[in-house]
């Protein structure tokens, strides 16, 4: 069993690591959503195709590049989360919390379908930006430059929206809101605005997130759609209440699926679907929930 | 804050019950009726996930549990069923209660798990079980991956009547359909389907009443998944075919659709909705992804617009139960 060769063993891992940074940030967006809204998310996945489609689109149309991207498409993306949220959830807060997932997975549906329509089910190549190509010979493994860029950019990215929500004052009046928007509202804040805003930048990080994954995974429209089941299972996993245990909960789990494809990679689809079932046995609240 | 379904739509009414028996005989008449005009496999692709809509209707509509992953149940069902059917040479009325005990094993394992915990995390789990079990349906040598199980046999029901006849078949079918309707209308209807709505209102007080709320939540999604084994095996007889497309997630959204369209929490709701969506996606199956798109936007309209669904719409207008 330990006889797997160590560049395997860190190959797997680093690809682990790679999951656990999608799985993190597409898990904190999530959590970020529903703490305000009590709304899961459902067009997540699909809102993380549209920015790998707006990173492609700028760079086949416009000729623009990956770092311009970067900024862009999170924001572009982030602004149609803005008109979703003004035209269609606000109506559902009043509502029994299952319509806003159905909505919104029919919200998905629509995005996908689209897509695939105009680009069909297979992936489109976008390349790694020039200035992160090639990589670093570590003796035991080669590491890519632009994996370690993703890994480290979406540490500094869940890091500070950890850091913003647990440790600003804009932080302060988000957990109040999420706690008694009522009572909030009276001290003049516009909780309402808040809300908007909280959706547009949940989205935004989804977004982001497919602009980092475009040139690793491929661009198609169904690059979500699996994902997105996987960070429900994140989510169960670690409970929406905290957003540290939503960062941890991903990139461990991303680990986890590593090593379980260098050792039993049958089960390598399917190991976070059984950790969750085994968790839900032994702390059905999730490994940072705070009650059920 | 407004409920998935309304509890006036679902509490007996004294002298209104008579709406049902009518709108049943309706339905049952029109069914007999209807190979005449339309064809009959349409007919049986329909039955089958009315009924599947029926089972998914009996968790949201009366204990208010939204299942997102009830393709498990229907579609390891079919495997199960078509597997019988073609490699262990049974009969079909046992393939079937094959797929019936499929649905019920998956159901009592995944219920247990998912009933711990609450609203949109019990979705959440219900669907990450199912994907899980769609990864073992990939990976399992008995499925046959993306061919699926194909030429599963008809067979004779009780070895006297030759299922390859269209309207033989359509009337098996009719039959299964019709038996789980009033199992259904049963269930919703008894002491036990009066808890169900009891927790459905306001799981806490029931508690303090005394009742064990998890045993009869756990024993309601059995029930329904045990019914989703019976759709998904007999559509696997019908069409002779086990597939992937039964397990996906995208299944599990169809079934959705089908109750929200129809009316969640109605006795009828369900089976009009899966007559809509099935007629709908029979007319637009050229237009390819279109379809998807368009399901999307019902979805959309659903929620926003038209939350009682048909059939809830024409009851409250009417101002009877149905």
């Amino acid at each position: 069993m330990f006889d797997v060769p160590p560049q395997v063993l860190f190959g797997q891992l680093l690809i682990g690591l790679i999951n656990g940074s999608f799985y993190a940030l597409l898990s904190l967006g999530l959590a970020v959503i529903f703490g305000m809204l009590n709304i899961i998310n459902f067009a997540h996945g699909a809102q993380y195709m549209m920015g790998a489609f707006v990173a492609f689109l700028l760079l086949q149309l416009g000729g623009v590049n990956y770092w311009f991207a970067l900024l862009v498409a999170p924001i572009v993306v982030g602004i149609i989360g803005v008109v979703i949220e003004r035209l269609f959830l606000q109506r559902l807060y009043k509502l029994d919390h299952l319509y806003g997932l159905l909505l919104t997975f029919g919200l998905a549906l629509i995005i996908q379908g689209v897509f695939r329509n105009y680009y069909g089910s297979s992936g489109l190549p976008y390349r790694v930006p020039a200035e992160l190509a090639g990589g670093h010979n570590l003796g035991f493994m080669f590491l890519p430059n632009y994996r370690a860029w993703v890994i480290v950019v979406s540490i500094v990215v869940c890091f500070a929206t950890w850091f913003v929500i647990e440790r600003t004052r804009l932080g302060a009046y988000l957990r109040a809101a999420t706690e008694n928007p009522t009572l909030v509202r009276a001290f003049g804040i516009n909780v309402p605005r808040m809300i908007t805003l909280t959706y547009g930048f949940g989205v935004g990080l989804a977004a982001l997130a497919g602009v980092m994954a475009a040139p690793i995974y491929n661009v198609s429209p169904l690059m979500g759609a699996d994902l997105i089941i996987v960070v429900f299972a994140v989510v169960v996993i670690g409970g929406m209440g905290s957003i540290m245990g939503a960062i941890v909960t991903g990139f461990a789990l991303g680990v986890i699926e590593g090593l379980t494809k260098v050792y039993y990679p049958e089960a390598s689809n399917t190991v976070i679907f059984v950790i969750m079932a085994i968790v839900l046995l032994i702390r059905p609240a999730g490994l940072f929930g705070r009650s059920a | 804050m407004e409920r998935v379904v309304d509890p006036r739509a679902t509490s007996r009414e004294g002298g209104l019950i008579s709406s049902e028996v009518v709108a049943f005989l309706v339905m049952v008449a029109a069914l007999v009726v209807a190979p005449a005009i339309a064809y009959p496999v349409f007919l049986m692709k329909a039955l089958c996930f009315a009924l599947f809509a029926c089972a998914f209707n009996l968790l949201i509509g009366y204990v208010g549990l939204l299942s997102f992953g009830h393709a498990l149940y229907f579609g390891w069902a079919a495997y199960i069923s078509a597997h019988a059917a073609k490699v262990w040479g049974f009969p079909p009325e046992l393939a079937i209660i094959a797929g019936a005990a499929t649905g019920a094993v998956l159901g009592l394992i995944a219920g247990a798990l998912a009933i711990r915990r609450q609203g949109i995390y019990f979705a959440m789990i219900t669907l990450a079980l199912a994907q899980m079990m769609f990864f073992f349906a990939v990976q399992a040598p008995f499925t046959g991956g993306e061919d699926g199980i194909q030429a599963v046999p008809r067979g004779k029901l009780l070895g006297m009547f030759d299922l390859s006849s269209q309207t033989t078949m359509y009337f098996f079918v009719l039959a299964i359909f019709i038996a789980c309707f009033l199992l259904i209308y049963r269930i919703i209807n008894s002491p036990f389907g009066e808890v169900l709505k009891a927790i459905r209102e306001n799981e806490a007080r029931t508690i303090s009443l005394g009742y064990k709320t998890d045993r009869y939540k756990l024993l309601a999604f059995v029930l329904s998944t045990t019914l989703a084994g019976i759709a998904g095996a007999t559509k696997a007889i019908v069409f002779q075919l086990a597939s992937l497309t039964d397990v996906h997630w995208s299944m599990s959204g169809e079934v959705v659709l089908m109750t929200l369209v129809g009316g969640l929490g109605t006795v009828f709701g369900p089976v009009a909705g899966a007559f809509v969506i099935i007629t709908m996606e029979n007319y637009l199956a050229p237009y390819g992804q279109w379809v998807t798109v368009i399901q999307g936007v019902i979805f959309v309209i659903c929620v926003l617009l038209f939350r009682r669904g048909i059939v809830g719409e024409l009851a409250h207008a009417l101002g009877v139960r149905l």
